[in-house]
């Protein structure tokens, strides 16, 4: 069972404090969206082994949504940040490029985080 | 039998009666009853699983595989205890198992003489043809003949509780390896968790002797365990066992509160629930049995169990005990057993010499050491009477028969890896130890990848005393200096999986490798021979290792016969996986207090008193408890609905609507969100009015509804279904905070805040007119519109809303003052007729009017056009959540099954979940389908059955006649309009 | 004499106050009631009212009088996105004193409750076995416990059980 950082907190906490959402930084494909790019968005999932980018809430705190980059096959944790951003900031970046190579950290890289 | 003198753990001044199936005994305060039953000459404590064959206690602690009893009777009888393991208590009362009628004679034991036909895979093999015979005949059968205790029958009376820990140091295991690790890791100011399953400190070494900080092992243990007790920041406790070290330092123990006292006040046992920085095994090893023919007869043990017995109980199985052995370990049994005054004809070692430090001491002894040497043989009927010695390296020839009462076998130790195991840490094979030992180039890590177990003391491979606490002290502060310690040097061991090693077929038939499961050499052979190269395989095949000990003895010894077989190395063929839990965890505990009121969380509305105290029978939905209907004396609960319903439409009913949804939208952006969240446009909704609204998921399936009412210039408030309240508040929040975060929105559910009563019939505005406070006229408050004020001096908001059809106001009052509303109303319903009504009622009233359910009506698959709710539906609006998955053909296929009203011929109520049966067969050759029933009640106001339907093509197809088929019988009904009672709204609009 | 005590509190007047993270109206809004913004995890109390840090945009009040603790917030909330509600008959609050009472919380929360992790003036929200629930520490050994109302019950049976004298664990304890 995992522990993770609520990142507006700064609490960590037991898996069941929190509830799983799914893969981080999708993109809402609304009615313009072309069939390809709206099946993408409902259905196509990374689900690597490997390092993962997803979607937290802390159901049982905070109530605020997170994002976490943690490795599905080992389950290390390579930081938390807040959801409203393009893409793990620098600090994850480094730690996933430190523990998994540049390779990993640079698929998973999507830019400047957006965070206010 | 009890030795004059001895026994560590005894106090021969306090005997204990204790019953064994039934048979009253004695023994002594201290005991185990496995050391219990051995001080009065019972060796035989169960059977087989498989051949039912006599078996004895083959180890003294928790890795036990033959002699599990059933502990205690009736509720409280538990089954597959350990007898090594479980403390005597006056009274105490086990109860052998697997055998019948009794455990001395057991007919199936008849299974033995047959055991030749039954090698591993029988089952697979024979019982496949017919197919239904396994199911019927054959399972039942071998069940009955192969089953372990019965579990008890009735609920278990025991509390169990439950407790959150944290600690920056976690050791498992209390010998000398635990000890230091945690004196180490706690003189660093360290917050220390040290755990020992057994109810005494020190684990082997004050039975194996050697010295620490020159003195006996046991005083320096009691020096360390009150050096640690004085520490603020430590916790011991021993009879706790580790069951599991998950993901992220979550560490699951067992602590027994009770059971070595019979039962207590308080909690029978405790699971705690640990989160550890880092955790120590120091769990110890595990010997390993030697696989000789006739290794499983009674008396036949573990070197080191058969030393325990001596030492800790003073009992054995009678006055000579043989040891076999390949390594030196062993001869400390064999000192042990001199020194008790139990003589040793002989010790039987492997090796071709044996030459170090214990053999000498044993010779020096008295004792006759015969090296090059096995064992071809046990003799004894029930219990052993006799070894037939050989050449180890040869086929089996006799060579003596040397009479004894026991054997004690050594094959060499297993480090009990398992804690490091269960979270990852992967293993290395040691030649030297001929043991799988923790590899530290690869431990299991932790959330950063850090490592999170480290193995101490004879779990990490160091069987040596100085060897093993000077690893704990390490594991505990790699700066700690361990105490000195001293022990007998120990020459290698040599492997010997087999024993004689040249012994043929029928001599490997008889060399046990899992005792309990009858898995022999023979049948792990078997294995190689017909294909299975894979242990895991292997393992399920032959049941080797799947027993209740889980292969704690068998695994090592059965993998290295298959990898001989397969003439593979051991560190090859590899091991199983190690899987939680370490021992069979209690399921009581693993539910703590979660049973009876507590199971589950039961959600009260403020009037939940007033409810039961008049009459209500309850309705789950969720976790509310919501009243179903309010039965009068001797009225069936279909009556009291019926009257609900009339009374309702006649003259007034109230409703506790409190569960439903209420979660407050406020902000400058709050008109834009809603208008996204909403199939309906909600920005255009002037203040003071209500709108129905619907949701979707962006599929565009519905998800919720209710109504939207607009508080002020940039608040609403969203009425949500009762079970959707913190599911669509979630779903809120989910949008803005992580896709228009830039949007000025707050969100609060306020659910709970307010107590929600519906007021409904043609008598409701009488009603609140008489309590006073607000002008409820249809001028001042029309139909979808709301208001603020008082209510009989109660602050209140009154929603015109009606999921009734009728004249209807849902007044929200602060929770605490819910009670006091209703009870207003009641009074003043009084001449006007009021009654509550229930859950059903409501249903039924909405059925009527042909208004949707959420859950009934749909599924998950159901968007608001199939339910004729396009006009809930912006069409002008370029976004919400849905509409572009409500753009994918199939759901705008004409084909797809739409909401109609469904009216049986003759009358009668549709069954639930009944079917439209259609032409033809569908593609899996069923009887094809053409719709089905979402909701289908008696109308007390039509006084027939009225049902709703999903019907393909339903509206075009009104008033033609469908057969719907369920629970075995048909029932025709004629498709007709979903609004069944008046249909113009004029009730409702007055 | 009994080494923990569970009591329901009497009625607590409760608002739920949201604004924007860092809003400048966050410390006019507070000081109005006499309070300061408390920090991440922490609670501020002055006599008989307190500030309890819910997350980022969210302070739960703790109010003798919720009607007039609103009125005082409109002033300093004018012209700020906020939102500010009375909640006070949401939810119940339990007190829970004595040596045993972090004692008696650890049994439901998953939550370090040791005194050094926990000090007096922290304030978390976690769950209570299966409900969510806030948990503070007035003092080192006064927490309090609050839930929602419907699950008042639940808790309370839990409460009872978890500080029964027999099933005393004796953590905590220096």
């Amino acid at each position: 069972m995992l522990m993770l950082v609520c990142p507006y907190c700064g609490v960590t906490a037991e898996e069941t404090e929190f509830a799983p959402g799914g893969e981080a930084h999708l993109s809402r494909v609304g009615p313009d969206g072309s069939d390809e790019a709206f099946e993408a968005y409902l259905f196509a999932r990374a689900n690597p082994k490997g390092v993962h980018l997803e979607r937290w809430r802390h159901a049982y705190g905070c109530g605020k949504w997170f994002l976490a980059a943690r490795c599905t096959a080992t389950l290390e944790v390579f930081g938390t940040y807040p959801a409203q951003s393009k893409g793990p900031p620098p600090a994850v970046l480094d730690r996933i490029a430190d523990r998994r190579g540049a390779g990993a950290a640079a698929r998973v890289g999507r830019g400047a985080p957006d965070a206010s | 039998m009890r030795l004059e003198t001895g026994g560590r753990l005894i106090d021969r001044t306090r005997p204990l009666r204790f019953r064994f199936d039934d048979r009253w005994m004695t023994g002594l305060a201290g005991d185990t009853l496995a050391s219990a039953l051995i001080g009065q000459g019972r060796i035989l404590m169960g059977r087989s699983f498989k051949y039912h064959r006599p078996r004895g206690p083959v180890a003294a602690g928790l890795e036990e595989p033959n002699a599990l009893v059933t502990l205690g009777t009736g509720a409280r009888a538990e089954p597959n205890v350990r007898a090594t393991q479980t403390e005597l208590f006056q009274g105490l009362r086990a109860d052998s198992q697997n055998r019948w009628p009794s455990l001395a004679f057991d007919l199936m034991a008849a299974n033995d003489l047959v055991s030749r036909f039954l090698p591993a895979g029988f089952y697979y093999k024979t019982f496949i043809r017919p197919r239904a015979a396994w199911k019927h005949l054959f399972e039942p059968a071998i069940r009955r003949a192969a089953g372990l205790g019965p579990a008890p029958k009735a609920a278990d009376p025991d509390r169990y509780d439950q407790v959150y820990a944290f600690c920056d140091v976690l050791v498992a295991g209390g010998g000398v390896a635990g000890l230091a690790a945690a004196l180490a890791a706690a003189r660093t100011g360290a917050r220390v968790m040290l755990f020992e399953q057994a109810p005494h400190w020190g684990g082997r070494a004050p039975v194996d002797g050697g010295t620490v900080a020159g003195g006996d092992p046991a005083g320096w243990v009691a020096a360390a365990v009150a050096e640690l007790a004085a520490m603020p920041d430590v916790t011991l406790r021993t009879r706790a066992t580790v069951a599991a070290v998950h993901d992220h330092g979550y560490v699951l123990v067992e602590e027994r509160l009770t059971d070595h006292l019979g039962g207590g006040p308080g909690p029978r046992r405790r699971l705690w629930r640990i989160r550890a920085g880092r955790v120590v095994n120091a769990c110890g090893a595990f010997e390993r049995p030697l696989a000789f023919p006739g290794n499983d007869r009674p008396g036949v043990m573990l070197a080191s169990a058969l030393r325990d017995y001596v030492v800790n109980w003073a009992v054995a199985p009678g006055p000579a005990a043989v040891v076999v052995t390949n390594n030196d370990d062993a001869y400390r049994t064999a000192l042990a057993l001199r020194r008790a005054g139990i003589s040793v004809p002989v010790i039987a070692d492997a090796r071709p010499a044996a030459d170090g430090p214990l053999p000498q001491a044993a010779r020096a002894a008295g004792i006759r050491v015969a090296t090059g040497t096995g064992i071809a043989g046990t003799v004894g009927r029930g219990r052993v009477v006799a070894v037939q010695l050989c050449d180890a390296g040869g086929g089996g020839h006799v060579t003596e028969t040397i009479p004894c009462d026991a054997v004690a076998m050594s094959g060499g130790w297993s480090p009990a890896v398992h804690l490091w195991s269960q979270p990852g840490g992967r293993l290395r094979w040691d030649e030297a130890g001929a043991m799988f030992v923790p590899d530290p180039d690869h431990p299991p890590t932790g959330a950063a990848g850090e490592p999170i177990v480290t193995c101490a003391g004879a779990a990490a491979g160091a069987l040596r005393l100085p060897d093993c606490i000077a690893s704990g002290a390490r594991a505990g502060d790699p700066a700690a200096a361990a105490p000195p310690a001293e022990a007998e040097a120990e020459a290698p061991l040599l492997p010997v999986w087999v024993m004689p090693s040249g012994a043929g077929p029928r001599k490997r038939a008889k060399m046990w490798l899992d005792f309990q499961n009858d898995v022999k050499v023979s049948d792990v052979e078997l294995a190689a021979r017909e294909g299975y190269r894979s242990v895991e395989h292997t393992k399920r095949y032959t049941t080797l290792g799947m027993a209740t000990d889980q292969g704690k003895l068998s695994n090592v010894n059965g993998l290295a016969v298959l990898a001989q077989a397969l003439d593979e190395a051991i560190p090859r063929v590899g091991t199983t996986t190690f899987r939680p839990p370490f021992v069979p965890v209690t399921i009581g505990a693993l539910a703590g207090e979660a049973r009876g009121a507590v199971f589950q969380p039961l959600r009260r509305t403020p009037l939940h008193d007033w409810h039961a105290a008049h009459g209500a029978v309850w309705e789950p939905v969720g976790l509310w408890r919501r009243p179903y209907c309010y039965p009068r004396a001797n009225e069936s609960r279909a009556d009291a609905v019926a009257r609900e319903v009339l009374n309702t439409r006649r003259a007034l009913g109230l409703l506790d609507a409190s569960t439903l949804g209420k979660i407050v939208v406020k902000g400058p952006d709050a008109g834009r969100f809603l208008d996204m969240i909403y199939t309906g446009a909600m920005s255009s909704l002037p203040v003071g009015r209500c709108r129905y609204g619907l949701l979707c998921n962006e599929q565009g399936f519905l998800i919720d509804d209710g109504v939207v009412a607009r508080l002020a210039e940039d608040t609403w408030l969203c009425h949500t279904t009762s079970g959707g309240a913190d599911r669509i508040h979630v779903w809120m929040e989910d949008w803005l905070q992580t896709e228009w975060w830039n949007w000025r929105v707050f969100t609060l559910n306020l659910t709970e805040q307010l107590a929600q009563i519906a007021v409904v019939g043609p008598h409701a505005r009488k009603a609140l007119e008489a309590l006073g406070g607000m002008d409820v006229s249809k001028a001042a408050l029309p139909f979808m519109h709301w208001a603020e004020g008082t209510l009989a001096g109660i602050p209140a908001r009154v929603f015109r809303i009606s999921f009734s059809g009728e004249l209807s106001y849902e007044v929200a009052v602060p929770a605490d003052r819910g009670v006091e509303l209703w009870e207003r109303l009641v009074a003043a319903g009084g001449p006007l007729g009021v009654m509550p009504y229930g859950t059903e009622a409501l249903h039924v009233m909405r059925a009527e009017k042909g208004f949707i359910m959420i859950g009934d009506e749909t599924d998950g698959t159901v968007i608001p056009q199939d339910l004729g709710l396009g006009w809930a539906i912006s069409a002008r609006k370029p976004d919400y959540l849905g509409k572009r998955g409500q753009m994918r053909p199939a759901l705008a296929d004409p084909d797809r099954w739409r909401l109609v009203g469904l009216m049986t011929l003759d009358g009668s109520v549709i069954p639930e979940g009944a079917y439209a049966v259609g032409a033809g067969r569908n593609a899996n050759g069923q009887t094809a389908t053409e719709g089905r029933v979402t909701s289908t009640y008696f109308s007390p106001t039509l006084n027939r059955g009225i049902a709703l339907g999903l019907i393909r093509r339903g509206p075009e197809r009104m008033g033609e006649v469908l057969t719907f088929a369920a629970e075995g019988r048909r029932v025709q009904a004629r498709i007709v309009s979903p609004v069944f009672h008046d249909p113009e709204g004029k009730a409702q609009d007055v | 004499m009994s080494d923990v005590t569970v009591t329901r509190a009497t009625p607590q007047g409760m608002v739920t106050l949201k604004l924007p993270p860092g809003d400048v109206a966050w410390g006019p809004a507070l000081a109005a009631l006499g309070l300061s913004v408390p920090a991440v995890r922490r609670l501020e109390r002055a006599g008989d009212r307190a500030a309890l840090w819910m997350a980022p945009d969210e302070v739960l009040l703790l109010v003798p009088d919720p009607a007039a603790a609103l009125a005082a917030l409109a002033g300093p909330l004018a012209g700020a996105h906020h939102l500010a509600a009375d909640v006070g008959a949401a939810r119940v609050v339990f007190a829970v004193a004595g040596p045993r009472a972090r004692e008696v919380l650890a049994k439901l929360c998953p939550v370090d409750l040791h005194p050094a992790a926990f000090p007096a003036g922290s304030a978390r929200r976690t769950r209570a076995a299966q409900v969510a629930c806030m948990l503070w520490a007035e003092a080192a050994d006064d927490l309090r416990l609050s839930c929602f109302r419907s699950v008042e019950g639940y808790v309370a049976d839990l409460l009872t059980l978890s500080a029964d004298p027999a099933g005393s664990v004796g953590l905590f304890r220096a």
